[in-house]
């Protein structure tokens, strides 16, 4: 038993954080945001040239055959910096998916694209309500002659606009909750498919509606045995909350590291205000959330590694923890940073904004939480609903 | 990163889950589930000899001292088998985990070979003199005073003034105690710890009843009361240091086993909810889950703690454990009595005394407040661990 990380899975923090902090800061991702698309294209290029893409892909798809502990590593110093990028979406929503749902020959033809950090592949998990899946999922696909036809609306669709591939979860006619599911694989141009990005409150993840008129789909299309997904599902959105709880984990570290070098120089009454109690104890609050949230994102990639029995119960557990610790240490950057941290220009409101939009991602740290208790007391509770 | 545990670990595990079963269902069985420290005070020091006397007792110590050189693994794997097994809460608590953890760091090799084994074997029960009621929080300002004078072989200490809160104090055989042994030093300058004999004329042990109605804990006297000159660990002086040291301990292999406690009592929560219905309560739910989370954060928490300890390093999540399961068990101790609805301020029998849940809400106001309390923990996270500027100290 070691819980904690080895030299390799530190050198690759190492060095993915000097990546960053040189290559993704603040000024580079104000001027991202400026951009349509809204993500970093020459960062997406170089983390694809230096195999981040392909971390957890196994060698035999082209990967680096590495660890959910190694991609969560990468996940925290992307959080640390906001990095705006379809790293998320791509490797860390649609990998697991294609990898839990795909035939042999599926994984062959579409991991390795991912690897080399070639394609962007946006996920439409759910419908216009945000629900989560399986349950949220609204799109419907129904046999037509020897193919498919896919319809409904899809919303909250990670970085679609800049899509070339879309994974979309449609149902069965009639079918309820985790039945019927299946996963299809479209090219984002593809006839029927309207993309409408929206403004979002977040700045830095982009999501857009995604309309599926009629859309006709070929059975090769579809990942695995078509209405049958709903389990692999489940598992692979499970390996994406640890993903994000590991992204939330990252931003609320770094919030606490700003907010504690800005509270040992900032002066008021003649002292800095991080000598005032008020104002430690703030700090200290929010560390003792950071602390908890790295156990509850560690353990859960851990898990993800190496004990899946126990996947559903921590990524419950590290969404909902981590998401709430991001929050809380964004809000209370915003407090303690005074006027400026309530300003544009500071960056405390793009962290404060993404905290907000990765906890409602996937199902919401009430909706997780309401799903842990049925894994361990009697009864369900109606709400929440997302 | 790596969860899991060896083949030659779980024939550990095997083995001690084995012994432990056996006690438990043969001559303790009477002590099964019996997981909080107070009551059945003779029984529990006949479990003590007896975990001593198969070496079940400090597994982490050195063999010579009565430990089976234990590593720190196995010492998980033993904490989680003796909850799981529902042992009862160890009498030698302060011995096993403060006392003899302390004097293998800083006594002298006498020391160790004269204490540690009576440890080990369950006959030597230990109670800690840190507290005074003018040193709470402010644990330097200690003012019980010890004057080293000739007599017996190498000198004695003579040690006058009054501890608070020594649970255990009652059945201790030992104490050990910071006191000022430099005149007129002040603060955390001229402090020593003396390792101080219970039975003698000059101590005097007074319980102190607590807001559960139950009296765990005491007033603790030293009036002229002795020690040899050589029950002293590290130098005179050097008191603080070694105290501090002991603290550090606190937060060791045994939080595991106080995780199962935790449990249970949520266990008793969610059976209390799924008899009177609450349990379909969204909000009730929630605060399961709350509490559910928190559980396993500390049990998680806690395997980072002793990874760390392992690679030889203090990591930030020592500093924040205490408040952290402290907080969480108070909140706890809120649901327990809102689950339990208007019926749960009724009291079982004749006398005012409690049953698990009502004694988890009345019990828990103490967690924030003993072992540093809530406010002072997060001093020491924001100044040692963030570097914040120091809060200014009175004269």
């Amino acid at each position: 038993m070691q819980f904690a990380h080895s030299e390799e899975q530190q050198l690759i923090r190492e060095s993915a954080r000097s990546l960053l902090s040189t290559g993704a800061g603040p000024a580079q991702l104000r001027a991202v945001l400026e951009r349509p698309g809204g993500y970093d294209v020459d960062l997406w290029r170089t983390i694809g040239e230096l195999g981040w893409t392909g971390l957890a892909i196994p060698q035999a798809y082209g990967g680096a055959g590495l660890g959910w502990v190694e991609l969560c590593i990468l996940q925290e110093e992307l959080g640390r910096r906001l990095v705006a990028s379809p790293f998320f979406a791509t490797s860390a929503l649609a990998a697991p998916l294609i990898s839990s749902s795909g035939t042999e020959e599926q994984r062959a033809t579409l991991l390795p694209r991912i690897a080399s950090g070639t394609v962007r592949i946006a996920c439409a998990l759910g419908g216009t309500d945000g629900r989560p899946p399986c349950d949220g999922v609204t799109a419907t696909l129904e046999r037509r002659g020897a193919g498919f036809t896919l319809s409904g609306v899809c919303d909250f669709v990670i970085h679609a606009d800049t899509a070339e591939l879309l994974l979309v979860l449609a149902r069965a006619p009639l079918s309820q909750g985790a039945e019927g599911i299946s996963v299809a694989v479209i090219p984002a141009a593809t006839a029927g498919v309207t993309i409408q990005s929206h403004v979002m409150l977040d700045l830095t993840r982009p999501m857009s509606r995604v309309e599926l008129s009629g859309v006709s789909v070929g059975r090769e299309q579809l990942l695995g045995e078509p209405g049958t997904a709903g389990a692999a599902v489940e598992e692979a959105l499970d390996l994406a909350r640890i993903a994000l709880a590991s992204e939330a984990l990252g931003g609320a570290e770094r919030l606490l590291e700003m907010t504690t070098a800005y509270v040992k120089e900032r002066l008021q009454f003649g002292r800095p205000i991080g000598s005032f109690q008020a104002v430690k104890h703030r700090l200290a609050d929010m560390m003792i959330e950071v602390e908890a949230a790295k156990s509850a994102a560690w353990y859960a990639a851990c898990v993800a590694d190496e004990r899946r029995t126990e996947l559903a119960e921590a990524a419950a557990i590290a969404k909902s923890y981590c998401c709430d610790a991001f929050f809380d240490c964004a809000a209370n950057a915003i407090q303690l940073h005074g006027g400026i941290g309530f300003t544009w220009e500071h960056e405390a409101h793009l962290y404060f904004k993404r905290a907000r939009a990765t906890a409602t991602l996937l199902g919401s740290p009430a909706w997780q939480r309401e799903r842990l208790v049925r894994g361990f007391a009697s009864g369900a509770a109606a709400t929440p609903v997302f | 990163m790596k969860l899991g545990f060896t083949p030659k670990e779980e024939r550990f595990r095997a083995e001690a889950a084995a012994w432990l079963e056996a006690q438990l269902s043969g001559p303790f069985r009477d002590l099964r589930g019996k997981t909080g420290q107070s009551g059945q005070a003779q029984r529990r020091r006949a479990w003590e000899r007896a975990l001593g006397a198969a070496g079940w007792s400090c597994i982490g110590w050195p063999e010579a001292y009565g430990g089976r050189d234990a590593s720190l693994a196995e010492q998980v794997i033993f904490a989680e088998e003796y909850a799981r097994a529902g042992a009862p809460g160890r009498l030698g608590y302060m011995g096993v985990e403060l006392a003899g953890p302390t004097i293998l760091a800083f006594g002298t090799a006498a020391q160790k070979r004269r204490f540690l084994p009576p440890i080990a074997r369950g006959e030597e029960l230990w109670c800690q003199g840190y507290s005074e009621p003018s040193a709470g929080s402010d644990l330097a300002n200690v003012r019980t005073r010890a004057v080293l004078q000739a007599g017996g072989a190498g000198g004695e200490w003579v040690v006058n003034g009054q501890k608070t809160w020594t649970s255990f104090a009652q059945f201790a055989d030992w104490c050990f105690v910071l006191c000022r042994s430099e005149e007129g030093s002040r603060a955390h300058r001229g402090l020593s710890y003396l390792l101080i004999p219970m039975h003698q004329p000059g101590v005097t042990v007074r319980p102190i009843r607590q807001m559960t109605g139950g009296a765990d804990f005491n007033d603790t006297f030293f009036a002229d009361a002795r020690t040899d000159a050589d029950n002293i660990v590290g130098a005179a002086g050097d008191g603080w240091k070694v105290a501090m040291g002991t603290l550090s301990f606190e937060r060791g292999v045994s939080t595991l086993g106080q995780q199962m406690n935790f449990a249970n009592e949520l266990r008793a929560i969610v059976s209390a909810a799924e008899a009177n219905g609450l349990i379909h309560d969204p909000e009730i739910r929630q605060r399961l889950a709350h509490a559910y989370i928190g559980l396993r954060l500390m049990r998680y928490s806690a395997l980072r703690m002793l990874s760390s300890v392992e690679a030889g390093k203090l990591s930030n999540e020592a500093y924040t454990y205490k408040i952290f399961w402290a907080s969480w068990r108070k909140k706890l101790g809120v649901l327990a009595l809102d689950v339990l609805g208007p019926r749960g301020e009724i009291a079982a029998g004749t006398a005012y005394e409690w049953e698990l849940l009502p004694r988890l809400f009345l019990g828990s106001r103490a967690d924030t407040i003993y072992g540093g309390t809530n406010q002072i923990q997060r001093n020491i996270i924001a100044e040692r661990a963030l570097g914040l500027p120091r809060e200014s100290r009175g004269g």
